[in-house]
């Protein structure tokens, strides 16, 4: 369970001041998949940082799986990562020269979960991200674009997060793979359970999560359910 | 993360850049192979200059006649030596007065043409006593030293050096037994001694020993001495002894300023603590040098990670973006940069160690490696791996995850 109250964030001081978000207020249940859609210079990269605990509100409450993060130092961010957060960037980000496996265990790595233990979950989160074990040792630059971001959607998995964020996740793929990565999250979020925030800029890449809060000018303009949700490609899903 | 994850992640990262870490690597091998090298070569020439010293014999002070006190004072100095100042009489009253005195031996010195044969050779002849041996460690390896009662009678005898022997029986015969001549004068030698080393002006192995009283009565022909060489009980005693000598020698010698005095004591710890003190600063001086170039590394192993950092600034991001704390990141650039010196550090150990054999089996210098200056070395390696990675790794771990994530 999500909740924002009254979110605002001020970039800058005095006369240069800029308010990317101007009093926010949504919640995101259990099990939701939504998208978070504006236009570039909408906040909608500010209101991102903020749900995936990299950046704090000027002002307003975030309440996370119970807790309130709004306030929180550097490292007590880190650690709400670690436990509740799973990423999935634009840009993939995966270790480069490092296998497959070795990057879905990364957070593990950081979150002290014993070795025999790393590889038991990130084989199982590489499964459920339609990764078949053939890839496992495989390093991240030998994958398709599509595989590398399936890859990167099991390092999100892996440390069992409260809220998946996917920022951009197609924006590097084409539509044909982006369809296949989006199938994944579909997938994720009907047979897992997982609760999704999808953030885009783009329409028909929103239309398949099952809400979307459109924002405009650090405010939300509309937050409405989908009425024809479209699917993703499940066909290339390995497992 | 534990040590083993950080391991896992320190050697992909290096791996990843292998040119560039073994660059970095070589600095600090230079840095550290010289400090081990230097430092050895100078440790080694101050125990060899040391043991040279102890060499010439135990808690040594040398009564040398004359003169060299008032170089430079009105008058006219001769040189040290010059004066005829020092006698028998003064030698016996040395033994039989001074407290702590182990031993005393007057020494007759000259420098003669000795024939053996059909060999000759112009060698330094030492007239002495039988303490001498005791004063100066001198062993025989054949026959026998010098003896009180050969002294007393005046004893056409003999002892060479090694070096002396072989000039005079360059075959290889037997000398003991034989007879030579020394400035005419015919002589049996009776012993040689065993190598003491050394060479140059004071080859203690070019040299032939013959009792005193005869140096004095058949070559020399007076009754001085060239010095008179007294051994301490114990070196803690030597300026006592040495206070002692001058004390009794003024009054045998009826001199009541001791700043005239007409002969001059030479203390071989004095000599000792100079030379140490020569060499010790020698050491300082080369663990300097190499010193600059283990900074200039430990300079390399930041410049490296500085630019690891930048490089990696999205890998960082990401990492944070995880779940890394700061201290996570920092400490995973500080091991990067304590395995770089590390690394250079064992690697320049052996090579330092290798180098300082090298330079022993030339002959030049004979080094000593001590156990200390490569723990020393070692634990410098390290803590500049810490010191130069500190600055890096607390910027990798400062970075805000939101920019290090956008940054191309």
């Amino acid at each position: 369970m999500i909740e924002i109250r009254d979110i605002t964030k001020t970039y800058g001081k005095g006369d240069a001041a800029f308010q990317a978000l101007q009093g926010v207020s949504f919640s995101v249940k259990d099990g939701e998949f939504v998208a978070i859609m504006g236009p570039s210079g909408s906040g909608k990269s500010t209101l991102m940082h903020i749900l995936g605990c990299l950046d704090t509100p000027t002002s307003g409450t975030y309440i996370l799986d119970g807790h309130d993060v709004s306030t929180l130092s550097d490292d007590e961010l880190a650690e709400i990562r670690k436990e509740e957060i799973g990423f999935v960037f634009q840009s993939f980000n995966l270790l480069p020269r490092t296998t497959v496996l070795r990057n879905v265990m990364l957070p593990l790595v950081y979150k002290g979960v014993p070795e025999a233990e790393r590889e038991i979950r990130a084989t199982e989160a590489l499964h459920s991200a339609g990764l078949s074990d053939t890839h496992f040792k495989h390093r991240s630059n030998e994958l398709s674009g599509g595989q590398i971001q399936r890859v990167a959607i099991a390092r999100a998995l892996v440390n069992d997060p409260t809220l998946i964020l996917a920022d951009e996740p197609t924006g590097n793929l084409d539509s044909k793979t982006g369809e296949i990565v989006l199938g994944t999250f579909q997938n994720l979020n009907e047979h897992g359970g997982r609760t999704i925030i999808l953030i885009t800029h783009e329409q028909d890449v929103a239309e398949h999560a099952a809400r979307i809060i459109h924002i405009r000018d650090g405010k939300i303009l509309e937050d409405s359910p989908v009425k024809h949700r479209r699917r993703g490609d499940l066909s290339h899903h390995e497992q | 993360m534990t040590a083993q994850d950080i391991f896992h992640e320190t050697y992909t990262a290096l791996s990843a850049n292998r040119v560039r870490s073994g660059l970095t690597i070589l600095g600090i091998v230079i840095g550290i192979c010289s400090v081990i090298a230097l430092v050895s070569i100078g440790q080694g020439a101050s125990s060899s200059i040391s043991s040279s010293i102890e060499s010439l014999g135990s808690n040594l002070l040398l009564v040398m006649p004359g003169a060299a006190r008032t170089i430079g004072a009105a008058g006219v100095s001769a040189g040290r030596g010059s004066a005829q100042s020092l006698t028998y009489s003064d030698a016996s009253a040395i033994g039989a007065q001074v407290a702590n005195v182990a031993a005393v031996s007057p020494e007759v010195d000259g420098r003669y043409q000795a024939i053996a044969g059909g060999n000759n050779t112009n060698v330094a002849v030492d007239g002495v006593t039988a303490e001498y041996a005791q004063i100066r460690n001198v062993t025989v390896s054949e026959g026998s030293f010098i003896t009180d009662a050969q002294n007393q009678s005046l004893a056409k005898v003999a002892v060479l050096g090694p070096t002396a022997e072989t000039d005079l029986y360059p075959d290889g015969s037997d000398a003991v037994g034989q007879t030579i001549t020394i400035k005419g004068v015919p002589f049996l030698v009776v012993g040689i001694t065993v190598s003491k080393g050394g060479s140059g002006f004071n080859n203690a192995d070019d040299l032939i020993y013959i009792p005193a009283e005869t140096a004095s009565h058949y070559l020399q022909g007076d009754e001085y001495l060239s010095s008179i060489d007294v051994s301490a009980t114990d070196p803690t005693v030597m300026t006592q002894v040495q206070n002692d000598m001058t004390t009794l020698l003024l009054q045998l010698h009826h001199i009541s300023d001791p700043t005239q005095a007409d002969f001059n004591i030479i203390n071989q710890a004095d000599i000792l603590a100079s030379a140490s003190s020569i060499t010790s600063t020698l050491t300082y001086l080369l663990g300097a040098i190499a010193g600059i170039s283990l900074l200039v590394g430990g300079i390399g192993i930041m410049n490296m990670m500085l630019t690891s950092v930048t490089e990696r600034t999205r890998e960082i991001g990401l990492r944070k973006a995880i779940g890394a704390t700061r201290a996570d990141i920092n400490m995973q650039f500080i091991a990067e940069a304590v395995a770089l010196t590390v690394i250079g550090g064992m690697i320049g150990i052996i090579l330092g160690i290798l180098i300082s054999m090298g330079v022993s089996a030339t002959g030049l210098v004979t080094t000593s490696i001590s156990w200390q200056a490569i723990a020393l070395a070692f634990g410098v390696s390290a803590a500049i791996g810490v010191a130069f990675g500190y600055y890096p790794a607390r910027r990798a771990a400062m970075l805000n995850p939101i920019e290090a994530l956008r940054y191309e």
